[in-house]
């Protein structure tokens, strides 16, 4: 069992302590926003935020993020956030759309951190996030775009 | 193709890391010349050193290697300014702070707090023995220790302490944390000498 807070509200899931974060997510909490890629943090699929930094759910145990602030794609806030999500819609990045929540949680955690990331920053932040669609060109198009957004 | 595939898979085996205990730091007492002594206790200690527990995240460039095969790191991720990982993608995205098994299949990913590659100067991978000794003992390359602290560093440091308990599906360095610790003690005992190139 385990405290902590999701997008800022209070939840106690009772799930062993070696439960993954993303069971907790989707399976005790039903927010299906976060997916299920590989289970081994290969493919950034499952990212989220914990206390501020991006962390792969799936191997992340339940016990480990008790008393954490967890931040998921369903309410991650802030103007990096925005910023991602709206250039994300104007550049049409997704196309099958199953890793694009993980990849979104990781390009907002870069411009937390870097907000005039250049091509090999992204590529670096971005390297852990696969896309069996191939949108590469697409999201680092679309990190510029909310980088250059955000000087506004 | 049975055969065959028994043939590679037991290439394969005979290829990976074997297992290597430590000798006990009292059996180099039948060595009399005490200089001659520290270096076999210097190739006892590179037994550690030189085990991919250890060279994994010992690198000489940017990148780590990972397995008991050193392969590449994957994801490919890259040192950092700190050796913590790149801006967005740190060692501490996947890596938490013990090891954690995969619960979908064989196998663990590695953990401890904290988590990082040692910086660039204490790069081991490719160096000589002789190579190895003469950089750890050059304060301007191992993070400004004397001895002593080479010592710590390798008797009583969690991270280093990590490799005798390095999860499912990674070999162990050889020996114990303790029995590592004894023979570095030896080996500066007796001059800390290093071995020819």
């Amino acid at each position: 069992m385990a405290t902590f807070t999701v997008n800022g509200q209070d939840v106690t899931v009772d799930m062993t302590d070696d439960t993954p974060l993303l069971w907790a997510l989707r399976d005790g909490l039903n927010m299906t926003g976060t997916k299920f890629g590989c289970g081994v943090a290969q493919c950034g699929a499952c990212t989220v935020m914990v206390d501020g930094s991006p962390r792969r759910s799936c191997v992340t145990p339940l016990g480990s993020v008790d008393g954490a602030e967890i931040e998921t794609i369903e309410a991650v806030e802030g103007p990096e956030a925005k910023a991602v999500q709206e250039a994300w819609v104007d550049i049409a990045v997704p196309q099958c759309g199953w890793c694009q929540s993980g990849q979104i949680m990781s390009a907002t955690a870069l411009l937390r951190l870097n907000p005039t990331p250049t091509d090999e920053d992204i590529d670096r932040a971005m390297a852990g996030n696969l896309c069996r669609c191939a949108t590469y060109v697409r999201i680092r198009k679309a990190i510029h775009a909310a980088a250059k957004s955000l000087e506004g | 193709m049975r055969v065959s595939v028994s043939i590679a898979v037991a290439c394969l085996w005979a290829g990976s890391v074997s297992a290597e205990d430590l000798q006990p730091v009292g059996s180099f007492d039948r060595i009399p010349d005490e200089t001659e002594r520290s270096v076999a206790l210097f190739e006892e200690m590179l037994k550690v050193i030189e085990h991919p527990r250890c060279l994994n995240c010992h690198p000489v460039g940017d990148k780590p290697t990972q397995g008991d095969d050193m392969r590449p790191h994957m994801p490919p991720v890259v040192r950092g300014d700190a050796g913590f990982g790149a801006e967005g993608m740190m060692c501490s995205t996947c890596h938490g702070t013990e090891n954690v098994a995969f619960v979908t299949g064989d196998g663990s990913i590695p953990g401890h707090e904290p988590w990082h590659l040692a910086p660039k100067s204490m790069g081991w991978v490719g160096l000589s023995g002789a190579d190895i000794c003469t950089q750890l003992k050059d304060p301007e390359r191992n993070g400004g220790r004397d001895l002593t602290a080479i010592h710590e560093h390798m008797a009583e440091d969690g991270l280093v302490g990590w490799g005798w308990h390095p999860g499912p599906g990674r070999e162990p360095a050889p020996g114990s944390q303790e029995a590592f610790g004894q023979i570095v003690q030896a080996w500066i005992d007796t001059g800390a000498a290093c071995p020819a190139d």
